[in-house]
Parts: C-alpha cells; sequence; structure tokens
C-alpha cells in the first residue's frame, strides 16, 4: 500500500499538462482496467508475434509434409498439422500477420476516410451535407459483411482487395460519428473567428476542426479493428478473402478442417480460437481505451 | 434620407448603404438589418449601439459577408470599402479582405481561439496567410505585437495553448491577431462583454490605443453608452434593424435626438446624480423582426408616441451639426 502511495507527489503533476511519463500512465490504466490491460496484452503479444514471424516459428507454414498430414498436437507440433502436413502453430503466427495488416490498414483508412467526409460535410452544411449523408444512408443499410462480400464479388479475391473491401463499410460509420463532433466544433466561435481571419475553408476544416476530432477518432480507430479482423475471417472463410496458400485464420477454418471436423478437430479450434481471442481482446481495449478518454472529451 | 451622410462628410473608408439583411425563417422573414447607411472615415471610431437583437453584429458579419446563408442573406445595399463595393466581390477576393483589410474582434475571448493550437501558431498562421511572411518572420512580428497588446514574456507565451491565458489575456491575444496584418479596419463586436468589469476598461484603452497608433478605424460594436462616449467619435444608435439617431458621441450624449437614446442614457447609472435616484428603464420588449408594427418601430415603448408614429415612419431628419434623427417630435425634453 505505502508502495503505491510514493508516486503520489509525482502524479499532482500531471494536470498541468500533457502526462509526461507515459510509464506511470500506463501502469495507472493497468490497475483501473485491468480487463482493458488484459485486452492490451493480447494486442501486443500478436503485434509482436506478426513482426518477429520469421523467428519464432517453427516451420515454413506454406512447407506440405505429406509424412506429417493431420498429426494430433504434440511434442513436434504443439497445434498439430492439417491435410497437408503444414503447421498449424506456424500458419497461425504467419496468420496474425495477415490479420492485422488487413484489421490496421482497413480500420486506418475506413476511420481516417470518414472523418475526412465527416468533417466536410459538416463544415459545409446544407446541400453538399444533405446529398453525402444519403449516400452515407444507402452505405450504411448494408450489413458490414454483405457490402464486403459484394465489393469482393466486384474487386476479386486478393489482400490488397480485402483491404479496399473492408475499409468501404467503415467509411460511412466512421462518417457519421466524426460529422456529429466536427458539427458541434463547427459552431463554435472560433470557427468563426478563423473565417473571419480570411482562412480558405480547407485551411479550417484540416488545421482547425480535424484536430478537434482526434480523440473520438482514435477510439474509432481501435473499435473498427476488432471487426475488420472478423470480417476478414469471415471473408476467408466464406471463400472470397485472401486466397490459398496464404496463411489467413479465416481461410484455415475452411476447406479440410470442415472434413475432417470429427477426426482432427484441432485444425478448426486452434485458428477459431485465434479469432475469437483476437477479436474479444481489441473490443475490450477498445472500450477501455473510449471509457479512458472520454471524461476529457467531455470536459474539453 | 438614403445619402445623408455624403451632404455633409466626405467620403469615408467605408460606406455602408442602406444595407439590407434578412433571414428567411419557416417563421417569417425576420429583418434583421433593414436599411442601414453609416460611414467610416479614415482612423476614426465609430460606435454601433442598441440592446441585443437589433442588428449589430449581423451588420458587422454582413460587412465582412459572413452571415450565415441559408438562413440569412443580404438583399439590398452597397458596402464600399475602399472604393470598391464588397458586396460584387468573389468569395477569392473576399476572403484576402477577411483579416488583412478588414479584421474582427469577437465577443468571447474565451471560445475565439482554438484549444488545440497554441497561441503562437494562431498569431502566425494569419500572417502567413496574408502577408507571405516565413515562419521565423512571423513569429518575430508575434512577439512585437504580443508586446505591444501588453502580454509579459512573449517567447514564451507563444508556444502556450489558450487554455493557459486569462480571458483578459486571450482579449488581447485576439487584438494583436486582428492587428497584426495592418488591416484599415476593425470590427469590434462588444469586445469587453465577456471580461471582467475590472479588465473592460484595459482593454477598451489597449484597443483605443493602438488603433490611434496604427491609424485603424475602428467599428466598435456596444450596448454600453458609457463606453460610446469615452471611446467613440462617431455614434449610429440602432434600433429594431434601423439607424435611429446618427451624430457625433457628444452631440448624442448632450442632446438626444430620439426617444430611444434618451431611454438607453436614462438606465445607465450615473455618478454625478444622488446615489438615491432610480434607474429609468425603458419599458416593454424589442419587437419582432419578423412583424414590425406599422409606423415607426419603437412606438409601443416610446413615452412620446402620438397618432402621427403609429401611421408613418419617421424620417430622418438632420438635426444640424452632422446630427440625425429619425423621430417626428422637433425637440426632446433635455437630460434630466
Amino acid at each position: 500500500m505505502e508502495a503505491h502511495l510514493e508516486p503520489a507527489p509525482g502524479k499532482k503533476e500531471e494536470p498541468r499538462g500533457r502526462p509526461r511519463h507515459w510509464p506511470r500512465g500506463v501502469l495507472r490504466f493497468c490497475r483501473q482496467r485491468p480487463l482493458g490491460a488484459v485486452g492490451g496484452g493480447v494486442f501486443l503479444i500478436m503485434v509482436l508475434t506478426a513482426l518477429l514471424a520469421d523467428f519464432i516459428s517453427p516451420y515454413n507454414p506454406l512447407q506440405t509434409n505429406y509424412g506429417a498430414m493431420l498429426l494430433p498436437p504434440g511434442g513436434q507440433h504443439w497445434m498439430g498439422t492439417d491435410a497437408f502436413g503444414r503447421d498449424i502453430l506456424s500458419r497461425i503466427i504467419y496468420g496474425a500477420r495477415t490479420a492485422l495488416l488487413v484489421g490496421f490498414s482497413a480500420s486506418f483508412f475506413g476511420a481516417t476516410l470518414g472523418a475526412l467526409i465527416g468533417v466536410i460535410c459538416a463544415y459545409f452544411g446544407g446541400k453538399t451535407d444533405v446529398v453525402i449523408q444519403r449516400l452515407i444512408e444507402i452505405l450504411l443499410s448494408f450489413p458490414m459483411i454483405v457490402l464486403a462480400l459484394a465489393m469482393m464479388a466486384v474487386l476479386g479475391t486478393g489482400l490488397l482487395n480485402v483491404i479496399v473491401a473492408i475499409t468501404i463499410p467503415l467509411v460511412p460509420r466512421s462518417a457519421q460519428v466524426i460529422r456529429s463532433s466536427a458539427l458541434s466544433i463547427r459552431n463554435l466561435p472560433y470557427v468563426d473567428a478563423a473565417r473571419a481571419c480570411g482562412f480558405t475553408h480547407s485551411r479550417i476544416m484540416f488545421r482547425h476542426i480535424l484536430p478537434n476530432v482526434v480523440a473520438p477518432y482514435l477510439i474509432l480507430l481501435t473499435a473498427y479493428l476488432g471487426g475488420a479482423i472478423l470480417t476478414e475471417a469471415s471473408l476467408s472463410f466464406l471463400g472470397v478473402g485472401v486466397a490459398e496458400p496464404t496463411p489467413a485464420w479465416g481461410l484455415m477454418l475452411k476447406g479440410a478442417a470442415v472434413t475432417f471436423a470429427e477426426t482432427a478437430p484441432w485444425m478448426a479450434i486452434f485458428p477459431g480460437l485465434s479469432i475469437s481471442a483476437a477479436v474479444f481482446a481489441f473490443n475490450i481495449f477498445g472500450d477501455s481505451l473510449r471509457d479512458e478518454l472520454d471524461p476529457k472529451l467531455r470536459t474539453q | 434620407m438614403k445619402e445623408f451622410q455624403s451632404r455633409n462628410r466626405p467620403p469615408g473608408i467605408l460606406e455602408v448603404k442602406d444595407l439590407k439583411t434578412y433571414f428567411f425563417t419557416p417563421g417569417g422573414v425576420v429583418k434583421a438589418v433593414d436599411g442601414v447607411s453609416f460611414d467610416v472615415q479614415e482612423g476614426e471610431t465609430v460606435a454601433l449601439v442598441g440592446e441585443s437583437g437589433c442588428g449589430k453584429s449581423v451588420s458587422a458579419l454582413s460587412i465582412l459577408q459572413l452571415v450565415p446563408n441559408p438562413p440569412g442573406k443580404i438583399v439590398n445595399g452597397r458596402i464600399i470599402f475602399q472604393g470598391r463595393d464588397l458586396r460584387g466581390l468573389g468569395g477569392e477576393e473576399m476572403r484576402k479582405v477577411r483579416g488583412k483589410e478588414i479584421a474582427m474582434v469577437f465577443q468571447e475571448p474565451m471560445t475565439c481561439l482554438n484549444p488545440v493550437l497554441t497561441i503562437g501558431r494562431q498569431l502566425t498562421e494569419t500572417m502567413e496567410e496574408h502577408l507571405n511572411l516565413r515562419l521565423a518572420e512571423a513569429e518575430s512580428r508575434s512577439v512585437e505585437f504580443l508586446k505591444l497588446v501588453g502580454i509579459p514574456d512573449p517567447p514564451k507565451r507563444l508556444r502556450q495553448y489558450p487554455h493557459q491565458f486569462s480571458g483578459g489575456m486571450r482579449q488581447r491575444v485576439m487584438i494583436a491577431m486582428a492587428l497584426s496584418c495592418n488591416p484599415r479596419l476593425i470590427l469590434a463586436d462588444e469586445p469587453t462583454t465577456a471580461l471582467d468589469v475590472t479588465i473592460q476598461a484595459q482593454i477598451l484603452e489597449l484597443l483605443k490605443r493602438s488603433t490611434r497608433e496604427m491609424k485603424v478605424a475602428m467599428i466598435l460594436i456596444t450596448h454600453n453608452l458609457g463606453v460610446v462616449a469615452r471611446y467613440a467619435d462617431r455614434v449610429n444608435v440602432m434600433y429594431a434593424g434601423k439607424v435611429v439617431e446618427s451624430g457625433f458621441s457628444r452631440e448624442i450624449y448632450h442632446q438626444p435626438g430620439h426617444p430611444y437614446t434618451l431611454g438607453l442614457l436614462h438606465s445607465v447609472p450615473r455618478l454625478d446624480e444622488p446615489r438615491k435616484a432610480k434607474l429609468d428603464p425603458i419599458e416593454g420588449q424589442p419587437p419582432d423582426l419578423a412583424n414590425l408594427p406599422r409606423g415607426c418601430s419603437f412606438r409601443p415603448r416610446c413615452r412620446f408616441a402620438d397618432d402621427l408614429c403609429a401611421r408613418e415612419t419617421p424620417p430622418f431628419r438632420d438635426l444640424g451639426g452632422d446630427h440625425f434623427s429619425s423621430c417626428w417630435r422637433e425637440e426632446l425634453p433635455r437630460r434630466r
């Protein structure tokens, strides 16, 4: 207890400006939101796994071995092998790369494009806003996975196309949230003051309004990450996502995994667990992050 | 009536002629500014006085062409600034006038600065935009202007954010921003309303001193006739979207020509009267601008009103000595 009291004098410094000692902030986050911290931990492990895949993966994920097909989990292959004798652990490790690449890119581009559109709508208002909002509502009327499927049907399979297909359904969702934040900023006197200073529309939008909606933007970014990973897995599972032999979790759940579901359940169980763990971790991490940032949002 | 100023006064730096700014709302057409004319000479301070909702601020926004549209629209009039009609300028040309030629100081310094940008950034931004200065030049100029408006330790203050400044300090920053591009005219829209009484005089002194030093003309929008007497050269008293009296401050203060001006003067406490003397408020409410009464719009609240006032709008009469008033009465009782 006393050890906890020690850093108290230092804590008092925080309200003065931005917290300068980020390790202390992280520690506080862990103490106050243990569930979020667990999510953050899983997230960190996943990022490290993806980055260090080449070093930690025990086998080549693409290497087939017909002498070791459908091996159950054991000493040689911790998570067993699939119908082609490929090591499942290695495929999951490399699959994290695919999942994170798609997840990060799609949520980043989705949230960013949405933020730009949202700010433009809020700033100009009137007819511009009405037209763009109706288009957004049309896009929102499709469930995310359906729209992504339709996009994949148009674009064809492939990693880049998966990113595009997941980005597009995210854009209208982000645009609506950012628009509502930007609308309240747009009516603040400093925006009028900026206009009275003779600034161009783009300068006012991107220099004066955009920085003020960064907090909701960051929250959206983390919130979309889990959804994007799940959508990528779904697309791959449905056979329109990334193509074989690229290691991807959704892909590992289909084909042979279904055929041998009873005799070799480890083929489906481990990638399924990975997807669940990743999405769950991102969602609780995003939620905690939002709760952490929210009071500051309100006092702005 | 329309060209009343040009008879006695030379064409000024700004001439507003018969300006009409209406707001088209579902409840009807709100005539926020309905035929306002006034002019500002080089280096002069002109006050627009009146109670809330009489069209003072909308007049200022109309000059800068910043009336929110829809619902607002300038439907008539000329705004001649240095020989050019601002209404005829395109968006890009008008943008170059704003901040560069005509700068504005707003009412609420607490919310008029962007919370996420440093003071320095906000000051230099205007100069980069209008004077094409490089960042280093703009920064040294910012330091000079912060000194001018009386902010201690400018280099340090430049790196701070608005929340680290008090209300009065922020208004000083706003004034520094307004002056930084050498404008010819400053529109000060109730610059001291949101401030502490002790700070108000400082800010007004600062505005007066700096505009005099830099030979900048100023339109001072206020509802405080005390401010007007001290800081303005000319006064335009507005009521229900119209200028009802116009003249030099001394004239208006000593011999008001309109019952509304008289009422405003009587509703301000005076130090040279017995402290027990009651204030004399103007009874009633300002009229609904979407639904103005016939005749004189001040009639329902006027203690001198008669039948003529109800039938016809009074003309803008010349009372002599550049003093105009729109009232049927030739002579008002002198001040109490």
